[in-house]
């Protein structure tokens, strides 16, 4: 089996692997990182986003092969020495979860159109950045008020 | 996902090599349409030539003159948000933005869409409209030779796309009607003039994949304006039926598209 | 109101693990010495199977055991149960075929179990399925309901030989019929209540595992109801006796009824972790939840509605065919029949119902309930009878609506249910305020101008929910009791655990029943503890589905809480020195009437567990309560929505301007979570009415297979929401609560539908409207009137 070695939340982490191994059966599987979650086999729900090099990305979708030598950070990395990423206080703050299957990959999206978009979100743009990401419980309303308030909390 | 061998290579030349010795083989550039397939086990290559590392050679963008030149491992992040391309052909990136979602736009190569040539996708219609020309490792192919139907394109195995040369239009602008599910285009039209000739390109509605609008460019060559369209209609012939969308729907999506594309076009 | 109490938006304690990626979910359950499940499918609708080959698979890499029919068969393993007696119209019982977790001689619809494979890993398990050989003989399928019911039809059940499970009835035919006939006016339709899937973003999962050095099973599996999945295990299906079988349903992403009922998937686990001497382990991925998980709706009605002169309705006729799919899930029976025709009232006051339902087998995945269950149906047909009759008649449909609305409590309508309280006026009006109704006809010339359709629809519910009482539910047929239980658990620190039968796969148990007890005991909330989910925990319990966990479920730790507290003034007595009947209880001190003599919650804790202050003879040392919780009726959950939409004519488009929503949900212990289901179930509403449905093709090929044609709900095809309340306590359980989960995906759909139809002058337009189903009634609309 071929091997992989990549940094996983700031840790240097190697395996030998299945050739077939998708990053998210790397994460959940062999290092038991069970965050970052699967809830569709068509790369539409969002579930298993995960930041590579800085950008979200769908980890069911990329071979953990190819990701040779990248940095990943999953949700179980975004809280650093123990507090809370502000975009993760925003989604608890706004009740902008249920059952909760979809918040990590809701979080790691949101951090990143925050990478990309800045801290000024409006509401229209929150929702089209969301486009890859599904949730059942919510109906969304509370998801956008927190993208818009981490937003704002991360400029801090 | 069935088994495969993996191979990782970080040079075009390196690639082609092994596609040469392994004929079921694959190029993995994005993987956003290939990987799923595999996964739902409706392809089955015999070995996966991983082109990421050769991304840093295989990608960019450029202007070269009245061009833009695109490496194929450019991920449609990267299109879309180039300054380069932005005020050059803002189309274009305007459609490399509407691609999938971001995630998907993070890793999706336009390379790997236009050797794909998904029916629905959205770059084969720039490719089209745009009279672009595609650079492989053996020669330059022309837009109009390029498209052969579905998820049918000239490359023959083992050859592989290096870059796309796009000519700045005068005017252009890409109308998406998403597929309310899979935000694939339902109907797409990317219309774009240059000098005095107009190109419409349709992507999601023809049943034989992208195709141009002959009727609505010969109306908008006479002059380029939403009223050249006045009675100009798509025949339903030929186009797609599906759930989402039967053919005399998308006939008359790709007039209301084609409309709105040249008034964008025109800056209204 | 405390800060942490009954009516406090309190910031939820479970969110912590959900927002760090800590929650444990089943599919983050791994066994020592695990291994794989992958299920072989049919891949036709309807065939006979004639011989299952499986001598390479056995052979292939990593495969540890093949199990089919034969060996569920041979090891007497019961087939899957319906829990709800129908009866039909001539008394017959309803006419329910056999349904083995594997298939048995036959396949009857694509996505059928027909063997499992065992295997060292998932890649293994399913490799080795494609070597499985398995000759069929394909039947002719039957997709559509008017289909299966024709003479010749093909037979999917020899039981059933028309395929009709049951001719049930409800309400007075003559009393009805007579209405009709003195009618002024009759308003007329034909409704689809398109078929959907439910989609929980976690898909469902079972990990079976048994231990034979006590002979017992464990199953961890991704239910609404661990303590129903047990009995059906144990008393039906024949596993394990209760005493030997351990369910765990851990954090469960999302239900929405489709976790309630037990699958074939979770049986072969739990009965293969034996049989192969490993943990097996099952994950559906999307693709299986889409053939397997059981479906909603699926309804085809005709319906009338029977208006004297002055335009109050005096008379509804209803005939419906339910697509019950090509097995009978766990509550499939109940869903089109006592969930849905005793509904048919709405808010109004109707003297006259019948409605008669037949439940049809075709060659389709299973159909149960979902969000709603029969009550988003009943509240389809109404509210838009409601809406068309206002408009046929040409009167104000909110006007039409206050003119026909139950005013005087209780109410017994002609179909079962007795109404206890509400205030169905004030609703409407409030939300007419809050909708900016008078606005309207500004707004409409606005979109006008910019070549746009804008229209308003109302969708005025009724539910009834916190399903129980027991006795009620067990005189319609249910096969189990519908109370709850409650456990509080005292700790010499006084810090509580309660255990609770329901269960929380998103609504927030571990913060409202925590805010009830904290309210209730006086102690921070900090030092409850809610446990839920686990059959060795929590002693017995019914689940969480019908918006029943408030009402149910919280008065039962309720009551086990007044418990508690009377036990604390046995204790406070004796430490206290006083008579047990001169203890008051408030603000968590337990203090002697008319002194300053107490002792706080904690301190009293502490003394009924050291039991020094008294004669462990007299008092039993300890602090631990039960309770069970079985009401006296229904609540009945109303509200008004109000949607206003813009539509595209010339692509179809529709976008929701708009939402606004009145529900009174009685008493509210958090109203953010309260205002989160209904936002929650106004999503699931808005993605019935415009953009999810399911096809079939006539084979019997479920075409709408993945999200690729499924279309979800986005966060940009939905708007934002504007919700407010208004509160009628319910009378029939102590916290006044009459439950919230559902009601946004019961409103939702007609107020959408009502404000197309509005938009497009009229044009009835089907379920799903999407951009083409809208364009096409568009169309017609334009054609109507150049016809003029």
């Amino acid at each position: 089996m071929p091997k992989v070695s990549m940094t996983v939340n700031g840790k240097a982490v190697s395996a030998n692997v299945d050739a077939r191994t998708l990053l998210v059966q790397f994460l959940r599987e062999d290092l038991r990182l069970t965050g970052t979650h699967v809830g569709c086999d068509t790369s539409q729900c969002g579930c298993c986003v995960v930041h590579v090099d800085g950008k979200a990305i769908k980890s069911c979708t990329v071979l953990a092969l190819t990701l040779e030598g990248a940095n990943v950070t999953t949700i179980e990395g975004l809280a650093q020495d123990g507090k809370l990423h502000p975009m993760q206080e925003a989604f608890r703050e706004n009740h902008a979860l249920q059952c909760g299957f979809c918040t990590p990959g809701m979080i790691m999206t949101s951090v990143d159109i925050v990478n990309r978009k800045g801290n000024t979100l409006d509401e229209q743009t929150i929702r089209h950045e969301l486009e890859g990401n599904l949730c059942r419980c919510t109906g969304y309303h509370n998801i956008v008020k927190a993208v818009a308030a981490g937003a704002e909390a991360m400029a801090k | 996902m069935y088994q495969f061998t993996y191979h990782r290579v970080d040079s075009a030349r390196k690639a082609i090599n092994l596609a040469e010795k392994n004929e079921d083989a694959k190029f993995l550039a994005g993987g956003m349409t290939l990987l799923p397939t595999m996964k739902q086990r409706l392809a089955s290559p015999s070995a996966i030539i991983d082109l990421n590392p050769a991304a840093d050679k295989l990608a960019g963008i450029e202007q070269r003159g009245r061009a833009i030149v695109i490496g194929a491992m450019t991920r449609h992040y990267d299109v879309a948000n180039s300054k380069i391309v932005q005020d050059a052909i803002p189309a274009l990136a305007d459609l490399a933005g509407m691609i999938g979602d971001p995630a998907v736009r993070h890793r999706g190569t336009i390379g790997g869409s236009v050797a794909n040539n998904d029916p629905a996708a959205d770059y084969p219609s720039a490719v089209l409209a745009l009279n672009a020309t595609v650079f492989t490792n053996k020669r330059k192919i022309a837009a109009d030779d390029f498209f052969k139907g579905l998820f049918e394109t000239a490359l023959e195995p083992g050859e592989l796309i290096t870059k796309i040369v796009f000519p700045i239009p005068s005017k252009a602008a890409y109308m998406k009607f998403p597929n309310p599910a899979s935000r694939y285009a339902m109907v797409g039209v990317f219309v774009a003039r240059r000098g005095k000739e107009v190109r419409v390109a349709v992507t999601g509605a023809g049943s034989n994949g992208v195709f141009r609008a002959s009727k609505f460019e010969a109306a908008l060559t006479a002059k380029f304006h939403v009223k050249s369209l006045e009675g100009v209609n798509a025949s339903a012939d030929g186009l797609n039926s599906d759930i989402h969308a039967d053919a005399a729907y998308r006939a008359h999506l790709i007039g209301v598209m084609c409309r709105r594309a040249v008034n964008k076009a025109n800056g209204k | 109101m405390s800060a942490t109490g009954i009516g406090a938006a309190v910031r939820r304690k479970e969110d912590l693990r959900f927002i760090t990626g800590r929650g444990q979910y089943t599919d983050d359950i791994n066994r020592p010495g695990q291994a794989y499940a992958y299920f072989l499918r049919s891949p036709h609708a309807h065939a006979e199977i004639k011989s299952i080959d499986t001598r390479d698979a056995r052979a292939a890499d990593g495969v540890l055991a093949i199990l089919t029919g034969d060996d569920i068969a041979a090891d007497k393993v019961g087939g899957l149960i319906c829990g709800w007696m129908i009866h039909s119209k001539d008394g017959s019982a309803m006419k329910a075929g056999a349904h083995p977790a594997l298939a048995q001689g036959k396949v009857r619809y694509v996505g059928d179990h027909v063997a499992v494979v065992i295997a060292e890993t998932l890649a293994q398990a399913r490799d080795a399925s494609e070597k499985i050989k398995v000759d069929y003989k394909v039947l002719p399928a039957v997709v559509d309901m008017n289909d299966a019911v024709k003479k010749g039809a093909p037979v999917i059940h020899e039981v059933s030989g028309n395929n009709t499970v049951y001719n049930w009835h409800l309400g007075d035919k003559a009393a009805a019929d007579a209405a009709f006939a003195k009618a002024k006016h009759v308003t007329k339709l034909d409704i689809v209540n398109n078929r959907l899937v439910p989609n929980a973003m976690e898909p469902r999962a079972a990990v079976g595992d048994y231990e034979p050095g006590t002979e017992s099973f464990t199953l961890y599996t991704t239910s609404q109801n661990p303590h129903v999945a047990r009995l059906v295990l144990s008393a039906f299906i024949g596993i394990a006796p209760e005493h030997k079988l351990r369910v765990i349903a851990p954090d469960v992403g999302g239900g929405f009824g489709s976790k309630i009922f037990i699958y074939a998937e979770e049986t072969v686990c739990v009965w293969a972790a034996k049989k192969v001497g490993r943990p097996v382990k099952w994950t559906a991925d999307r693709s299986e939840s889409f053939l397997s998980d059981a479906h909603g709706r699926d309804h085809v009605t005709h319906a009338e509605l029977a208006l004297d002169e002055g335009g109050k309705i005096t008379g509804l006729r209803v005939n419906t065919k339910a697509n019950l799919g090509a097995y009978l899930s766990t509550f499939s029976s109940s869903v089109p029949t006592y969930l849905y025709a005793p509904l048919l009232s709405g808010q109004y006051d109707i003297p006259a119902i019948y409605a008669e339902v037949d439940g049809i087998y075709t060659n389709t995945t299973p159909v149960d309930a979902y969000r709603g269950a029969g009550r988003p149906e009943a509240t389809f047909v109404v509210e838009r009878l409601v809406e068309v009759a206002a408009r046929e008649t040409g009167v104000d449909p909110a006007q039409f609506r206050l003119k026909n609305f139950v005013r005087s409590f209780p109410h017994q309508t002609p179909v079962i249910m007795a109404y206890d309280t509400g205030n169905y006026q004030a609703a409407l009006e409030k939300a007419l305020k809050m909708a900016d109704y008078r606005g309207l006809a500004r707004r409409k010339a606005l979109s006008a101008r910019a070549g746009k359709l804008r229209g308003i629809g109302f969708s005025a519910y009724i539910e009834a929910c916190g399903i129980a009482p027991s006795a009620a539910v067990g005189s319609l047929g249910a096969g189990v009791g519908l109370w709850e239980s409650a456990e509080v658990r005292v700790n010499p620190i006084g810090t509580v655990e309660v255990l609770t039968g329901s269960h929380s796969h998103g609504q927030g148990h571990e913060t409202t029943f925590a805010q009830l007890v904290s309210d209730r005991l006086g102690i921070p909330i900090d030092n409850v503890s809610i446990v839920h989910g686990d059959t060795d925990k929590v002693q017995m319990g019914m689940g969480t589905y019908g918006s029943r966990s408030g009402a149910v479920g919280m008065s039962a730790i309720f009551k086990a809480l007044d418990k508690v507290i009377a036990k604390g003034k046995k204790v406070a007595a004796y430490c206290l020195e006083a008579s047990e009947n001169d203890i008051d209880f408030k603000d968590g001190k337990f203090s002697v009437k008319g002194t300053d003599r107490n002792l706080d919650f904690g301190s009293v804790a502490l003394q009924a567990y050291i039991a020094h202050k008294f004669n462990g003879q007299d008092l039993e040392p300890g602090l631990k309560e039960g309770a069970f919780w079985d009401p006296t009726n229904f609540t009945f959950p109303a509200g008004v929505h109000i949607c206003e939409v813009e539509v595209d004519p010339e692509t179809g488009i529709t976008r929701i301007d708009r939402w606004t929503a009145v529900d009174d949900f009685g008493r509210v212990i958090n109203p953010m979570i309260v205002e989160g289901q209904v936002h929650g179930g106004i999503g699931q509403g808005v993605g019935q009415a415009l953009l999810e449905g399911v096809h079939y093709n006539k084979d019997g090929q479920l075409v709408t297979a993945s999200f690729n044609d499924y279309c979800m709900p986005r966060a940009d095809d939905l708007p934002s929401y504007n919700v407010g309340m208004t509160q009628t306590p319910c009378p029939s359980n102590p916290l006044g609560i009459k439950g919230c989960g559902e009601a946004g995906a019961i409103a939702a759909p007609p107020a959408v539908i009502n404000a197309i139809t509005d938009a497009l002058g009229h044009e009835d337009v089907p379920m799903p409207a999407t951009p083409l189903n809208v364009w096409r009634a568009a169309q017609k609309a334009v054609a109507k009137k150049a016809a003029e």
